[in-house]
């Protein structure tokens, strides 16, 4: 779990051009979005695209993903749940 | 109305009301961006998302308004008119090749060359009217008759105009800005004007 995390916070931070942070400047329970890391609704799209390409996890209902990505540490959760061996 | 300050960004050379304000030559466009960026450090970490259209069209505005703020005016006392060669053809070609393997949502938004009036108006909290003309060069005579039609409603006080151009590693950015009172520069608003202070 720890390693999915770290290798989530790199992964983040480039495919959202996060270039003025780097993974330790992340916190696993930090919120993503709002008045944590303050991403947006279309930085949401590029997770999505992140997840299905990287770990080939697809989010069924949309409803979902204000959970999903409310932090790293439930992407990892959310991952580890759905990923098939 | 007058001119009261332009910004300059070619040959990877910025200028401000006439004089260099700072130049790489010997890195890539892009890092010459993030260079001048760091440079000016605004602070605004949208930057990195931006593509090469809005990311010039930021920081020449950035240069722009260093001495001339308009955060005397109201949001809607502001307006914007830009143009360019290529519209976000630069931008367009990369989110086609970017499509054959993955798609990427950050770069789609950038497909369509006002974008860059969008992320500056958001920066500067300009609300007033924007418009993006696309032709074949810099039309000063289209920009100042323009730019004189948005002014000449009552409510504007303010004109950011010109010209935001890039395709591959070209780029061609001449910005100014025209205010109803006499400031800085101070120059006349006429085509003739701008034509001299673009080349």
């Amino acid at each position: 779990m720890e390693q999915l995390m770290s290798d989530l916070k790199k992964q983040i931070i480039e495919a959202l051009n996060l270039k003025h942070l780097k993974p330790e400047n992340i916190g696993d329970d930090q919120p993503l979005f709002g008045d944590g890391l303050g991403l947006d609704s279309i930085d949401a799209l590029e997770l999505i695209v992140l997840l299905q390409q990287s770990y080939k996890v697809k989010i069924d209902n949309p409803q979902d993903g204000p959970q999903i990505f409310r932090s790293v540490k439930t992407i990892a959760e959310y991952i580890r749940a759905h990923q098939t061996a | 109305m007058y001119i009261s300050a332009t910004s300059v960004i070619r040959n990877q050379t910025v200028v401000h009301n006439g004089k260099s304000l700072w130049e790489n030559k010997t890195v890539s466009l892009d890092d010459f961006l993030n260079g001048l960026y760091d440079s000016l450090a605004p602070e605004y970490p949208k930057f990195y998302k931006m593509d090469r259209l809005a990311k010039l069209g930021f920081l020449a505005t950035e240069v722009l308004l260093k001495e001339n703020a308009i955060k005397q005016y109201a949001p809607e006392e502001v307006s914007l008119v830009l143009s360019n060669a290529h519209a976000s053809l630069d931008t367009d070609v990369r989110y086609h090749e970017a499509a054959k393997t993955s798609s990427s949502p950050a770069l789609f938004v950038y497909t369509l060359p006002n974008i860059v009036s969008g992320e500056i108006c958001i920066r500067h909290r300009i609300k007033g009217e924007n418009t993006f003309f696309v032709s074949p060069a810099f039309d000063a005579a289209l920009t100042a008759a323009y730019a004189e039609q948005v002014m000449a409603q009552s409510s504007m006080q303010a004109c950011i105009a010109g010209w935001v151009e890039v395709m591959d590693s070209h780029h061609d950015v001449f910005l100014y800005l025209a205010e109803q009172s006499p400031r800085g520069l101070a120059l006349p608003h006429t085509a003739e004007q701008l034509v001299k202070l673009y080349q």
